[in-house]
């Protein structure tokens, strides 16, 4: 162990080698000089089968989750921001405080170094800022040509935190809906780096871990019901979900729902609706509806949920399953599912 | 936004609604010719805004409904050569054609991609001089002068390895065709905006007189399409023919003369099949004999046996506004986005596919107004065929 203290750091300017995958010496070059110096903690530094870990003293949420994103970095963030928070959010949405993650990582063979490092000094940064330590890892490659850059698949535990359950089956009747902040960020950010489409000002992604503003509803003592991160499929998609689960009709104000003046232009050009818009660090609180307004000031006085907003209600009586969108121009329709991504139209 | 948000005002729209109301005394049937505004209309819910008795059919105006099934097989075809890099906007990637769509292709290991211009199929052209770029030019008058202008950048810059398949359509001889069909029961035309930003509006000047019906051209948002509404029952309650300019803050009576050039320069007026519709004279665009080096079907002749259409696919009948997606049949049923029989489900612009997304799990209401006896016995017929030939 006496060499992990003063880690020699990777040569720059090296690729990937399939050896760096194959169990041996280059193996352990890669753990001891980038992931553990970048990951430092008691149990990761054991570099044992698995990690050891105190139980917090409360139920555990735990789930995983896989990262694959095109281009690997893009503004606003990069695969490993987004696994980091893409789980962290996933206990969140759980009514948990993050506590551990553990990293699969599948390399491409020629993946240049330093993209690894920068990856990996973001997890680092990302992992910081949500309050969660990384205790366990693993690293594969695969052959060029066979994956795409750096795959990442996260797994983590929480110590639930909420009095009583966070899911959709407390959705009751008369719930009010609420949105953290403006939608549709991260899915047009990484969309406009992918295909090249050139804004005045590029769109960051929103990629964050939502765990700090969750914690603080909880920690107020506020009866949230449910919590859910719109991710693939966007808020329309989530609210279609949780109507399923929960057996009931949602009704949204379309004209309520925040979105940010640069991605409703991007939507607008390339004929998307940014209601279906992926998001990686929004979610969407059902509340019951005298402590709405609690909850909603609380999401607003702090820096991070500012832009919150109450965008519609479960209904008293609906059709259950049912999403309803109240049009900005007066009229009424359904918000579905899509049947699959939404593409670019022609005119 | 600028522009927007206020073309999606619900007082706005109130307020053209009562100016509706006030004018309207008997049933009138109108067309809006694009499926911009058919999505647009359903979307919104423009349609339960008008009073009663004012209806609105839809159009055939959706370029990637109206492309043959030939066609798309034909692109297939192409797509899947070794060699080819087949480039297309995104909403023709789910578009049926005998037994396939571009996704599959792709899936299958057809290098498909999805550009946001056919300038940027240029583009890859240059860059990879060993393939050929296909790009599969679908739409109306709107898209034809960025398609041309690809073409003219491909001609100056001497690339061998670009070339365009041409599906692009006019529109006037579409309504035309509408018009001449015994049963059709659209008494005026909300005209798609788009197309006349680039064409103008004297080609509907003939229709309009030798018809007797009033051409609105009008927008795409909830308030413009109540205006149009409001701008054609106006003129058919005067008895009045004219085209009209609802759209006026994009479109000038004589067009985009810049992109009308680029335009005539490389494309030149051909006949044309429609998919649902059939062959319509003079409907379509084929590039001229200047650039024909640049056509697709030339640089990759085949002769593959004819395409036939689903037969329970009644895409024909939705196209002309004389069947309701949602009487079809197939809706729902044997026809869905994940499995459609034609492209109006799957379109971005198709009507199916705005009554799937947006009105598929409430009934909708029957059409406001009783439709005219012809309209409603084609209806008929064309579910009792449908019925059939399910049976």
């Amino acid at each position: 162990m006496g060499e992990l203290a003063c880690p020699v750091p990777l040569p720059a300017g090296g690729r990937i080698l399939l050896a760096h995958g194959g169990g041996g010496r280059m193996t352990r070059e890669l753990v001891e000089r980038l992931f553990v110096p970048a990951f430092r903690n008691d149990a990761l530094a054991v570099l044992h089968d698995a990690a050891v870990l105190e139980p917090p003293g409360s139920a555990l949420a735990f789930t995983t989750d896989s990262f694959v994103v095109h281009p690997m970095f893009f503004p606003g963030g990069d695969v490993g921001t987004l696994a980091v928070n893409g789980t962290v959010n996933d206990l969140a949405m759980s009514g948990a405080r993050p506590l551990w993650l553990g990293l699969g990582f599948i390399l491409e063979e020629g993946l240049a170094v330093d993209d690894l490092a920068r990856v990996v000094a973001s997890i680092r940064s990302a992992a910081h800022a949500a309050g969660v330590v990384v205790v366990a890892g693993d690293t594969k490659v695969v052959e060029r040509g066979k994956g795409d850059g750096v795959y990442i698949t996260s797994s983590g535990v929480g110590a639930v935190v909420a009095k009583r359950p966070v899911a959709p089956d407390r959705v009751r009747p008369g719930d009010a809906v609420l949105v953290s902040g403006p939608v549709g960020q991260h899915g047009v950010a990484v969309m406009a780096v992918r295909d090249g489409l050139q804004f005045s000002s590029p769109i960051p992604s929103d990629c964050a871990s939502v765990a700090p503003p969750v914690m603080a509803l909880l920690e107020a003592g506020l009866d949230v019901h449910c919590l859910r991160d719109p991710t693939r499929g966007g808020v329309a998609t989530v609210l279609n979900e949780i109507a399923t689960q929960a057996g009931c009709e949602i009704v949204v104000h379309e004209s309520a729902v925040p979105v940010g003046e640069d991605v409703a232009g991007a939507c607008e050009v390339l004929g998307l609706d940014p209601l279906y818009v992926a998001c990686e660090g929004r979610f969407l609180a059902f509340v019951a509806p005298g402590e709405a307004e609690a909850a909603l000031a609380l999401l607003r006085a702090r820096p991070d949920t500012a832009a919150a907003a109450r965008v519609g209600m479960v209904a008293q009586a609906g059709t259950p399953g049912l999403v309803t969108l109240k049009t900005r121009a007066g009229g009424e329709r359904v918000l579905d599912l899509l049947s699959g991504e939404q593409l670019p139209r022609i005119c | 936004m600028r522009y927007l948000d206020e073309y999606r005002d619900g007082t706005a729209s109130q307020r053209y609604a009562e100016t509706l109301r006030a004018i309207v005394t008997r049933p009138w049937t109108l067309m809006e010719v694009c499926g911009g505004q058919t999505h647009s209309i359903v979307r919104y819910g423009v349609d339960e805004m008008l009073p009663p008795g004012v209806t609105l059919v839809h159009g055939p105006g959706c370029p990637v409904c109206v492309t043959p099934v030939g066609i798309l097989d034909r692109a297939f075809r192409i797509a899947r050569r070794p060699g080819v890099i087949f480039t297309s906007f995104g909403d023709m990637l789910r578009v049926p054609g005998t037994c396939d769509d571009l996704l599959h292709v792709r899936a299958e290991g057809g290098d498909v991609r999805v550009v946001y211009s056919p300038l940027d199929a240029v583009a890859i052209a240059e860059r990879e001089p060993d393939r050929q770029v296909v790009f599969f030019a679908v739409g109306f008058e709107t898209t034809a002068p960025a398609n041309a202008m690809a073409v003219k950048l491909a001609a100056t810059k001497g690339l061998r390895n670009f070339s365009l398949l041409v599906a692009q359509v006019r529109v006037p001889p579409a309504l035309e065709a509408i018009l001449a069909e015994p049963e059709c029961r659209v008494q005026a035309f909300l005209a798609a905006g788009h197309v006349c930003t680039v064409m103008g509006t004297a080609e509907y000047q003939p229709l309009v007189e030798r018809h007797r019906v009033p051409v609105v051209v009008t927008g795409f948002e909830p308030v413009d399409l109540l205006q149009g509404v409001a701008m054609a029952v106006r003129q058919l309650e005067e008895g009045r023919h004219e085209v009209e300019i609802q759209y006026a803050r994009v479109v000038r009576p004589e067009g985009n003369a810049v992109a009308r050039r680029a335009l005539e320069e490389v494309f030149e007026v051909t006949d044309r099949s429609w998919r649902g519709l059939g062959p319509i004279p003079r409907s379509g665009l084929g590039l001229n004999a200047r650039y024909a080096e640049f056509d697709a079907e030339r640089r990759f002749p085949d002769d593959a046996p004819a395409a036939r259409e689903d037969p329970e696919c009644r895409a024909g009948l939705v196209l002309q506004g004389r069947l309701r997606p949602q009487e079809c049949p197939a809706f729902g049923g044997r026809c869905t986005p994940e499995h459609p029989l034609g492209a109006p489900m799957v379109s971005s612009e198709g009507a199916c596919a705005a009554y799937w997304l947006y009105r598929r799990r409430r009934a909708v209401a029957a059409p406001a107004a009783a439709p005219a006896d012809a309209g409603a016995k084609a209806e008929a017929a064309a579910g009792a065929a449908a019925a059939a030939g399910a049976g």
